[in-house]
């Protein structure tokens, strides 16, 4: 175990532990763009740099790992004018179109120039300007609204493992690319949204069904209905609708969903849902009752249980449903029905 | 899955066979990737070339339908070269020399004609998956759906038996599982053998066990597979189905039979659209979705999940636990539930697996079954220390090859599978613009060799003509596939399950041997 | 090996070649035969002589006659003269700035009498193609002496004591990164050596490739014998083509004579080692971003710790030195730490090479014992400023430096005086700037340079040297405020204590330093619009001086834009401001200094 002192207060941590974990220990909060503990430590963005006493420059508490006897400041006024400058550089070369940036109430932009009253760039000069890609089916990439913290490329290189982002450039001209400059749509990319998951800005936004701003939005978090790795997700929802997913750090899915969960949510929202109960009448299915529909099945499985027995009632139930519906798919076949004759397609 | 996600991760060595692991379960085939970058081994076998082929050490692109041939062969090298886990044989299976003997003959050099692949890297893999510390065997439709499916499936279990990796850590034999709760519907006893928690029907203990929890009288004769079923209703032995969420008319073999079937029964469809199944019902039931109802899904690696209802249904959609319950009481079975919750705490009073399972302990975090009491962790890994029946049993299996191959009328292989933009039978997926630009319709993958023998340019329309039936469909020149073998994804209608063999199953499972087909093609003018 | 009487030394390195000193081998070697002297009179084409100056350069030994910038002419000359008839062509032979007559030997030119060789030692003497002339030379002894009498630990330890700090910038004691690379854990380690020179006007270990590459291979052997590794990594940038044929010869060369690859000399030792070239990123000098470049990654730095003594190639432990530092390692095995101790300051141990340039006589490279100062350096060795201009200010260490001013000049060249004057000794870049030159321009041209090879990575070098470059843009164009110098230093600050790697936290340097010392000229061009030293076009304007105008019309007909009015003959001409777009091509024709600019 290894001590060291956090503004003040002394922590107990182990070997090998980050600045950052310290922190958290005793409810420090340390502001982060670009940090993610799945990523290998990379420091981009600066924007949690800490001061350690000792030390020639600022250190990131991100990555450098604490050390035993190490006196650290979190807020301390170097530390908070550096990262203001951090702040100033950024907003200096991102647009403040805040009003209508569907990011708005999810940015950490937004909410670090808050945190450290920045409101406007103290720097004119040159901004830079992208024209937006919108080759993928489920997401655009704004590279002017970028801060380049790298986050979409690590996530896509180091946890998707898909390799379809990459740097581009150098210095001023650096963006976030595809290889060759491609475009999106000609990459590698798997349309998973993950990396638009961890983008800390609007540079990676969802196409959107429908207008939603994220404070209107309630979250629930629930398991993935496709296949079956159980990754979890929250479903965001106005209005009786789901309006997007976003992934959960579940215990299978790190965190990770794929372009089926992510993204192809319509069907609950779909026009087409059945509504009422359908009664074939006349070769034709028309609506009915529930009771209508209830009492003609009921009617037909003792009709049949009479003249054929009970094992002349088949059932498939489903490996979509519930545990529980099957649970009552079965008993109902074997309880009430009378009949092991239940089936699913766990071949199919 | 023997093992959980998580730990097939930390295997040295991975055995992926007959899954396409970053198409169908996009999550698990990125954290594989992962893995193989991490420096962990990876033998790949599979008829089409998939992108963790690209990641692979060894890559075995096998004939279809050859896999126990294959299994053999690696443990005939195995023995070989002396790699078996001799203490893990002698002190927990039994069978061990009989199953070598077995083996005796496969020779690489004997398989790789079955298999038509290099001698030498059925040598390599068998080389790569012995020497490890610990090796994995991750598996999917590619080795069940067949008709030596289940044969398949104990070569495996006979070849991580023979190295020890059988209950430890990084390794196992761990099928994926292909949709979000096939594993839960199993545990429910959605099969017409056992009762929840695989306990046996025929069984008189369990089935007085369940007569007492339900208050009825059981019956303990097993029932009728979907397969069984569809020829039954042919022969008037079945007079009514009821079908809760699926859709067999795309998912089930030879849809022409599938068809006729549903149309001479009275059915009854409870889903959430009006499906290809359920134009053909006599009664549809309106059903709501997971996004509106309260529950649990049970993934691949046995972890009971919380569903949680986030929107109502739509009109007078109900949660299908609630229309079984509501039928059931108009049967005259009084007995009600309030909520899902309430079901499953039944289902924890019946299932000694999940009897530690509660809603309130799966607030937070999911818990893999065994979990038999409140206290117990779940159980991530199974067979720890012995296998489940107490000794590990080596089944000695001889390779027998597909009767749909050998017909010089359809002399071509075809294999069927999902793609990574579809599930299933569209029923979900295809509700979505951008899915359905990105995969908007069916498609056969061709070698370019054969499509230049029988002039077929890529997308050209082609007739695939199979005994059960005929299809129009795209052709995708592609080297993905081997000369002989060509691929349909199974999610459209007028696809794969036309041409697909719906009477001949495995004799274990019943599984039908989907991935391997005899067919011919024809350019269409 | 035969003997001859005369040697004729030709460079062969990059400056030379460039200006046609191979045709000046091919020729020497056919007058010889002409004359028939090939017997007795041998041509060696050599590495650098360091005065890159007066290149192309020929040495002729016994006499070591330095002949410079020597045209395909003159050989037929010395050949006859100097060779045949033993006279030495004094005409052809250099002639030191400020000396009346040229020199008659290398041995009593100013550029070389304070020069102390040990890293360039073989530069311009061996053939570097030649395994034999480098073995004539104490060549592969140190490695056999580590091989056959030395434990792994004893090497370190020489190192250690040595007291020799790392040349490629940082000036980390080389011994304490051996001791950390052999101590780390794991069963692959590697050496690399970074030959990814990217500062402009740096060339010392092109030269020690192009003219010694197997002191390189020898070094890279000894230090892979000391740290545990089997492989070996040289980093050289692709725009080396003759380093890296070079250093590839000396490599085959090696392994053909059982110097590299498996069980060396027999003593069961195997090492091997394969070139890696480098895309021309600035930045891939960086030791993190040169591993990644290595690894096939984009090049760009990761965040230490880890150390590549811990994590480096591949995540496996990896010494990491540069060409320069390595050139000194079989020299301190062979005459003891002791010796190389005995060179230089308490602190910095042994010699440094610096590429001089800019405003300077004597360009080229030269190695001098640390603690040399800076005046000795430019005045002695680098013979003045030319054109009897007064010295205005030294930038060391590349484009990273700071700018060091006249006072400054008796200041003992080590590490940390370099650091303690706000500049650095980066990896030996020297710059003279005379009063021609105005500072807040010098620093703006050397973000310039900065600002494009950032890597784009984190934050405040990205976006904060651009920023930077903008605000010294406004202020060279008269548009600054006082305030925008106290903002730019400000900004600088943070960059340098916020920024990811060495380049970040050091690009400011320029700007810091000319501020520091040469804030007056940052004032006079916010507050009085002016640039003193007349470089600013922005700033400057073009004046006719009536007393000394002669009306001639002659500026008039050379403006470009026809801003100067006057009548031939008659009136004194003007120049209208407005529209003048500060060319200076009037001041240029006008035949009688009669426009002058301010």
């Amino acid at each position: 175990m290894i001590t060291l002192k956090i503004n003040g207060f002394e922590v107990q941590v182990e070997r090998g532990a980050t600045i950052l974990q310290a922190a958290e220990k005793v409810g420090i909060k340390i502001p982060m763009f670009c940090y993610d503990e799945r990523f290998k430590p990379h420091g981009s963005c600066r924007i949690c740099v800490v001061e350690v006493e000792g030390a020639r420059s600022l250190m990131t508490a991100c990555c450098i790992p604490a050390a035993d006897g190490m006196v650290v400041q979190t807020e301390s006024e170097v530390v908070v004018e550096a990262r203001k400058e951090i702040l100033d550089l950024i907003l200096a070369n991102h647009p403040l179109d805040c009003l209508t940036c569907e990011q708005a109430g999810r940015c950490t932009l937004q909410d670090l120039c808050y945190q450290y009253d920045i409101e406007e760039t103290s720097y004119e000069g040159a901004r830079k300007s992208y024209e937006k890609d919108v080759s993928n089916e489920f997401y655009t990439a704004d590279q002017t609204k970028c801060i380049l913290c790298g986050k979409c490329v690590y996530m896509c290189s180091q946890v998707q493992n898909t390799d379809a982002l990459c740097f581009v450039d150098r210095g001023f001209e650096t963006h976030i690319g595809t290889p060759f400059e491609q475009g999106i749509a000609e990459s590698t990319c798997v349309s998973c949204g993950n990396c638009v998951s961890v983008c800390p800005v609007g540079a990676l936004m969802p196409k959107r069904r429908e207008k939603y701003r994220y404070w209107e939005v309630e979250k629930v978090q629930t398991t993935c209905a496709y296949c079956g790795v159980g990754c979890q997700m929250e479903l965001l929802v106005k209005d009786n609708r789901i309006v997007e997913v976003l992934p959960v750090k579940g215990h299978c899915n790190e965190g990770l969903l794929c372009v089926k969960g992510r993204f192809s949510f319509d069907f609950v929202n779909h026009r087409d849902r059945l509504k009422k109960p359908l009664i074939r009448k006349n070769g034709e299915l028309e609506e009915a009752t529930w009771d209508e529909a209830y009492d003609l099945i009921v009617s037909k499985i003792n009709e049949i249980k009479e003249s054929d027995g009970p094992d002349a009632i088949s059932a498939f139930s489903s490996a979509r449903g519930l545990t529980e519906d099957n649970y009552l798919m079965t008993k109902m076949m074997r309880a009430v029905v009378g009949t092991n004759n239940v089936d699913h397609c766990a071949r199919l | 899955m023997t093992n959980s996600i998580a730990d097939i991760q930390t295997a040295d060595t991975m055995f992926i066979t007959g899954s396409n692991t970053t198409e169908n379960h996009p999550v698990i085939g990125a954290q594989l990737k992962g893995a193989v970058k991490a420096g962990k081994k990876l033998i790949v076998a599979d008829p089409r070339e998939i992108e963790m082929a690209e990641y692979a050490d060894v890559f075995l692109k096998i004939k279809p339908g050859t896999s126990v041939a294959l299994h053999n062969a690696m443990m005939n090298v195995i023995i070989q070269e002396g790699l078996e886990d001799k203490a893990y044989i002698q002190n927990t299976t039994e069978g061990y020399e009989e199953m070598k003997k077995l083996v005796e003959k496969y020779t690489p050099e004997y398989v790789s004609e079955i298999c038509e692949v290099d001698a030498e890297d059925i040598r390599l893999a068998a080389i790569l998956y012995g020497e490890a510390r610990t090796a994995t065997i991750i598996y999917c439709m590619g080795i069940t759906q067949h008709v030596t499916g289940t044969e398949s499936v104990m070569t495996l279990a006979d070849m991580a038996m023979l190295t020890g990796n059988l209950g430890k850590a990084g390794g196992g034999v761990n099928p994926l599982r292909g949709q979000n709760n096939v594993q839960g519907a199993c545990d429910m006893g959605a099969l017409p053998n056992v009762f929840t928690g695989y306990q046996k029907v025929t069984d008189a203990t369990i089935v007085k066990k369940f007569e007492d929890a339900w208050g009825v009288k059981l019956s303990d004769q097993p029932g009728l597979t979907i397969t069984d079923t569809v020829a039954a209703i042919d022969d008037d032995r079945v007079k009514m189905l009821y079908v809760f969420g699926e859709n067999p008319m795309i998912s089930d073999p030879d849809t022409h039979h599938v068809e006729k079937a549903l149309k001479k029964a009275f059915v009854v469809v409870q889903d959430l659209f009006l499906t290809e199944t359920a134009e053909l019902a006599d009664v549809v039931l309106p059903a709501a979705a997971y996004a509106e109802k309260d529950g649990t899904f049970v993934n691949t690696e046995r972890r009971v999940q919380r569903v949680r209802k986030a929107v109502n249904a739509p009109g007078e959609a109900k949660p299908d636990w609630m229309i079984f319950m509501e039928i059931m009481n108009r049967l005259g079975y009084e007995k009600k539930y309030s909520s899902a919750e309430e079901v499953f705490e039944e289902i924890r009073q019946v299932t000694p697996q999940y009897a530690g399972i509660s809603y309130q302990r799966l607030e937070n975090a999911g818990i893999a079954w065994p979990c038999p009491t409140e206290e117990h962790p779940g159980t991530p890994i199974l067979h720890i220390g012995k296998p489940a029946r107490g000794v590990g049993l080596f089944k000695a299996i001889e390779f027998a090859e597909s009767g749909e191959l050998g017909d010089p009328e359809y002399p071509l292989v075809l294999t069927t599978g999902r793609i990574l933009y579809q599930y299933h039978t569209r029923s979900m997926t295809g509700k979505t613009e951008g899915i359905n630009n990105l995969a908007p319709e069916s498609y056969i993958e061709i070698n370019p060799k054969l499509a230049a023998k029988k002039g077929i340019k890529d997308g050209d329309m082609i007739k695939v003509k199979s005994r059960r039936g005929e299809v129009k469909i795209k052709a995708k020149v592609t080297e993905r596939v081997e000369e002989n073998v060509l691929f349909i994804p199974f999610h459209w209608s007028e696809g794969a399950n036309v041409l697909t063999n719906g009477e001949e199953f495995d004799q274990f499972s019943k599984i039908p041997g989907l991935k391997v087909t005899g067919i011919n093609i024809e350019k269409l003018a | 090996m035969e003997l001859y009487r005369s040697h004729v030394l030709v460079c062969g390195s990059t400056g030379c070649v460039s200006s046609d000193s191979l045709k000046i081998i091919d020729l020497f070697n056919k007058e010889l035969e002409k004359h028939g002297l090939e017997k007795e009179i041998k041509v060696v084409q050599t590495g650098c002589f360091g005065l890159c100056e007066a290149g192309p350069i020929v040495i002729v030994y016994p006499e070591g006659s330095f002949y410079s910038q020597v045209k395909l002419d003159d050989v037929p000359r010395i050949t006859e003269e100097h060779l045949l008839k033993g006279l030495i062509v004094h005409d052809l032979t250099y002639k030191e700035p400020g000396k009346k007559e040229a020199s008659d030997s290398i041995d009593d030119m100013g550029f070389y009498k304070k020069q102390q060789r040990v890293a360039l030692r073989n530069c311009g003497v061996i053939d570097p193609e030649i395994l034999k002339e480098y073995i004539a030379y104490d060549g592969y002894a140190a490695l056999a002496k580590v091989l056959t009498k030395m434990s792994p630990e004893e090497v370190v330890e020489t190192i250690k004591a040595s007291g020799l700090r790392g040349r490629g910038g940082g000036g980390f004691p080389t011994g304490l990164k051996w001791e950390f690379t052999s101590k780390a854990e794991g069963d692959v380690k590697y050496v690399a050596c970074n030959a990814d020179e990217g500062d402009p006007g740096a060339f010392m270990d092109r030269s020690v490739l192009e003219g010694d590459p197997h002191t390189l291979v020898e070094s890279m052997t000894i230090a892979a014998y000391a740290v545990g590794a089997n492989y070996g990594f040289v980093y050289v940038r692709a725009e080396y083509p003759i380093a890296v044929k070079r250093l590839q010869i000396a490599i085959d060369q090696a392994r053909e004579n059982d110097l590299l690859g498996e069980d060396i000399l027999g003593s069961g030792f195997s090492f091997d080692m394969e070139i890696r070239e480098g895309a021309g990123a600035f930045v891939c000098g960086e030791e993190t971003a040169l591993i990644q470049s290595i690894e096939g990654r984009r090049g760009m730095p990761k965040v230490r710790p880890p150390f590549p003594a811990n994590k480096g190639i591949f995540d496996k432990p990896t010494l990491l030195n540069n060409v320069e530092t390595f050139a000194n390692i079989n020299q301190i095995i062979l005459k003891g730490a002791d010796w190389f101790a005995g060179i230089g300051t308490e602190k910095s141990k042994g010699t440094k090479v610096f590429a001089l340039g800019g405003k300077i006589n004597n360009t080229g490279l030269l190695e001098i014992p640390m603690g040399t100062t800076l005046q000795e350096t430019i005045f002695e060795v680098g013979g003045g400023i030319p054109n009897g201009k007064a010295f205005k200010a030294v930038q060391t260490g590349g484009p990273s430096g700071g700018c060091i001013p006249a006072e400054h000049l008796d200041t003992p060249i080590d590490y940390e005086n370099l650091i303690a004057l706000g500049s650095m000794m980066g990896s030996g870049g020297m710059i003279v700037m005379d009063e021609d030159n105005c500072m807040v321009d010098v620093a703006r041209f050397f973000l310039d340079f900065t600002e494009e090879e950032s890597c784009g990575k984190c934050t405040p070098c990205r976006e904060g040297i651009k920023r930077m470059h903008e605000l010294l843009d406004k202020i060279t164009e008269g548009k600054g405020k006082l305030q925008d110098v106290d903002k730019l230093e400000t900004l600088a600050k943070t960059i340098k204590k916020a920024s990811l790697c060495g380049l970040g936290q050091t690009a400011p340097n320029p700007v810091l330093s000319t501020i520091r010392y040469f804030r007056y000229e940052y004032e006079a061009h916010v507050n009085e619009k002016m640039c003193p030293a007349g470089v600013c076009q922005a700033l400057l304007q073009f004046l006719v001086i009536p007393e000394k105008c002669k009306k001639c019309g002659i500026c008039a007909a050379k403006c470009p834009v026809n801003c100067i009015s006057g009548v031939k003959g008659k009136e004194v001409y003007l120049i209208d401001q407005a529209k003048c777009i500060k060319c200076g091509a009037c001041l240029e024709a006008c035949p009688f200094d009669a426009i002058k600019k301010g």
